[in-house]
C-alpha cells in the first residue's frame, strides 16, 4: 500500500482499489462509508478530548494556575477520566419534558457539526468530499446546529433552559451574517467557493497576507463573530453559568451532556479550521515569492502539520479570548453585531471588491 | 460627520482596551515560572507559607522560655467569639509586692476564626499569627492549647 505523508490521494486511492478488486461496488462503496465514518468519529471523539485538556490547561496558565495535574502525568488521563464518568451517569429527564424533542435535540447539535467537519480538507487527499459551493455548504450547515439549541432548550421545559436557548438563537442568527459575509469577502478575493481550489489559490502567499488590508480586517471580524458563533465565551450568554445554571443543557445529563459538550468544541474545531484554511492557507506551506531556498524548507513539513499547527494556533487566539474578557449584555452583544461588526464588514467586502479590480493585491 | 469620526474613534479605542486585556493575560501565559498553584502534599517539605498567612495564634518564646505576655487580658476582651481565656494568678515580688502574672493563656483553635484582632489587640505584642496550617486532629480537645509553655516567665522589661 503505497503511503506517502505529503499526499494521501496514493493511500486512499490504493484504499479504493483494494476495496473494489475484492468486493461488488456497493459492497465496497458501504465499506469505503464505513470507513470515513469511523474516522471522523474517532477523530472527532480523540480530539474533543484533547480540546477539552486544551482549554483547561489554557486556562489555568492565563490565570496563573497549573490545570489538571492529578490524573496521568500533568493531568493527561483527566478528561479521559471524566469522558468515562459522563458515560456511565444516570440519565435523567423532566417529567414533563417533550419526549421527542428533547432526546433528539443532541443529535441534531452534533450531527450539524458532522456535517460541517466533512467539507474541511486536512491534507491533500484527506477530504471527504470537495465540491463546488464548499463555503456555501459549510455555513448553511453549521447553522443547523442552532435549531437543536433551540429544541433543547424548548423541550426541557424549564425556564433556564428556555432563556439560554433563546439567547443562543439571537445571538447565532445575528451573527451568522458576519460569519457569512466575512467568508464572503475571502470568496470575492478567491473566485471560487470549493476548498481545494482556495487552498490551491494560496500556494504562493496565504490569503491573509495577499489580500492585505480587507483580509486582516475579515480575519478579525471572523474571529470574533466565529468565537459568538460557537456559543463560547466572551459570548457564553447561552450557557452564562452566574445566571442561568447552564443554559439550554441544564435539564441534560451523562451521555446527552456529553454530546453538547463534544459539539461545542467540534464546533470551536470548525470555526478555527475555516480560518485556517481560508485565511491562512489551509495545508499549504508558508511561501514567500522568491526565497526559493526557504519555501523548499517549508515544503518538507507534512502539510497535516501545517493545517493542525495553524488550527491549534486559532484554537489558541480563541480560547485566550474567553480567558480574557469578561462576558457581554444581551444589548452589548446585538450592538457589538448590528451596530460594528455589520456595517464594517460591508464596507470591507466592497473594499475587497475594489482590491480585485484593480489588481491592488500581491 | 461628527458622530461618525466618533464612530470611528471607538471602533479603534475598543479595539485597543481588548488588546491591553489580552496583553496582561498574555503576561500571565507566557511567564509559567510565576504560577502560584501548590502541588501541596508533593511540596510539603518546602512549603513556605506567606508572611501574612494566618494560620493560628502562637505566643513566641525566647531561648531562655520567656515571653511578653502581662496576662492583661486585653485579647480575652477584644476577641469577637471567646477563643481566648485568661487565667492569672497572683505572685509575689522580691520587693514584697503584690504582682498579677500570667498563669495559662488558654486558646481555642477550633472556635477561632483568625481574625486578627487579639494580635492587634495586644500592648506587648506577646502573640502573633504562626503560619502552621496543618491543623487536623481526632480530637476536638486537642485543639484547645495553652500558649505559653510550662515555667515560662515574663521577660525582663516589658512595661504593664
Amino acid at each position: 500500500m503505497a503511503f506517502n505523508i505529503y499526499d494521501f490521494t496514493t493511500l486512499t486511492h490504493s484504499i479504493h482499489v483494494g476495496l473494489a478488486e475484492s468486493f461488488s461496488p456497493v459492497v465496497a462503496t458501504t465499506i469505503e462509508w464505513i470507513i470515513v465514518g469511523v474516522t471522523y468519529l474517532l477523530f472527532v471523539a480523540l480530539f474533543g478530548l484533547f480540546l477539552v485538556y486544551a482549554e483547561r490547561k489554557v486556562c489555568a496558565a492565563f490565570q496563573q494556575r497549573l490545570g489538571p495535574m492529578r490524573v496521568g502525568p500533568w493531568g493527561l488521563l483527566q478528561t479521559i477520566a471524566d469522558f468515562i464518568k459522563l458515560l456511565m451517569k444516570e440519565l435523567i429527564m423532566p417529567r414533563k419534558a417533550d419526549w421527542f424533542l428533547y432526546n433528539i435535540a443532541p443529535f441534531i447539535v452534533i450531527i450539524a457539526s458532522f456535517m460541517a467537519i466533512a467539507i474541511l480538507p486536512f491534507a491533500p487527499g484527506l477530504q471527504s468530499f470537495d465540491f463546488d459551493i464548499g463555503i456555501f455548504y459549510l455555513t448553511a450547515v453549521s447553522s443547523v446546529g442552532v435549531i437543536g439549541i433551540l429544541i433543547a432548550g424548548w423541550s426541557s421545559n424549564n425556564k433556564y433552559s428556555l432563556i439560554g436557548a433563546m439567547r443562543s438563537g439571537a445571538q447565532i442568527l445575528s451573527y451568522e451574517l458576519s460569519v457569512s459575509l466575512s467568508l464572503l469577502t475571502m470568496v470575492v478575493f478567491a473566485g471560487s467557493m470549493q476548498f481545494s481550489t482556495i487552498v490551491e489559490g494560496q500556494r504562493d502567499a496565504w490569503y491573509i497576507f495577499s489580500g492585505h488590508i480587507p483580509a486582516m480586517i475579515a480575519f478579525i471580524i471572523f474571529l470574533i463573530a466565529g468565537t459568538a458563533e460557537t456559543n463560547r465565551g466572551p459570548f457564553d450568554l447561552a450557557e452564562a453559568e452566574s445566571e442561568l445554571v447552564a443554559g439550554f443543557h441544564t435539564e441534560y445529563s451523562g451521555v446527552k451532556f456529553a454530546m453538547f459538550f463534544l459539539a461545542e468544541y467540534i464546533n470551536l474545531f470548525i470555526i478555527s479550521a475555516v480560518a485556517a484554511t481560508v485565511f491562512l492557507g489551509g495545508w499549504m506551506p508558508l511561501h514567500f515569492g522568491n526565497l526559493e531556498s526557504f519555501n523548499h524548507v517549508m515544503d518538507f513539513i507534512p502539510p497535516v502539520v501545517w493545517f493542525f499547527g495553524k488550527v491549534l494556533f486559532v484554537i489558541f487566539i480563541i480560547m485566550w479570548f474567553k480567558w480574557t474578557f469578561p462576558r457581554l449584555r444581551v444589548d452589548q452583544i446585538l450592538t457589538l453585531e448590528w451596530k460594528y461588526l455589520l456595517p464594517i464588514n460591508l464596507v470591507n467586502i466592497l473594499l475587497m471588491a475594489l482590491v480585485v479590480l484593480t489588481k491592488f493585491h500581491f | 460627520m461628527k458622530s461618525f469620526i466618533e464612530y470611528i474613534v471607538s471602533v479603534f479605542k475598543g479595539l485597543w482596551t481588548l488588546l491591553v486585556g489580552m496583553k496582561v493575560t498574555a503576561k500571565y501565559f507566557f511567564t509559567p515560572w510565576n504560577h502560584v498553584t501548590q502541588q501541596y502534599p508533593e511540596n510539603r517539605d518546602t512549603l513556605v507559607m506567606f508572611e501574612r498567612f494566618r494560620g493560628e495564634v502562637i505566643m513566641p518564646h525566647t531561648e531562655n522560655n520567656e515571653h511578653l505576655c502581662t496576662g492583661c487580658g486585653i485579647c480575652e476582651i477584644n476577641c469577637p467569639n471567646g477563643s481566648i481565656e485568661i487565667i492569672s494568678k497572683s505572685i509575689l515580688t522580691p520587693e514584697g509586692k503584690k504582682k498579677r502574672i500570667i498563669d495559662q493563656h488558654i486558646y481555642h483553635l477550633g472556635m477561632c476564626t483568625l481574625c486578627n484582632l487579639c494580635v492587634k489587640a495586644c500592648p506587648t505584642g506577646a502573640i502573633v499569627m504562626g503560619q502552621k496550617f496543618e491543623h487536623a486532629v481526632w480530637d476536638r480537645a486537642l485543639l484547645t492549647k495553652v500558649l505559653n509553655q510550662p515555667g515560662s516567665k515574663i521577660a525582663e522589661g516589658v512595661k504593664e
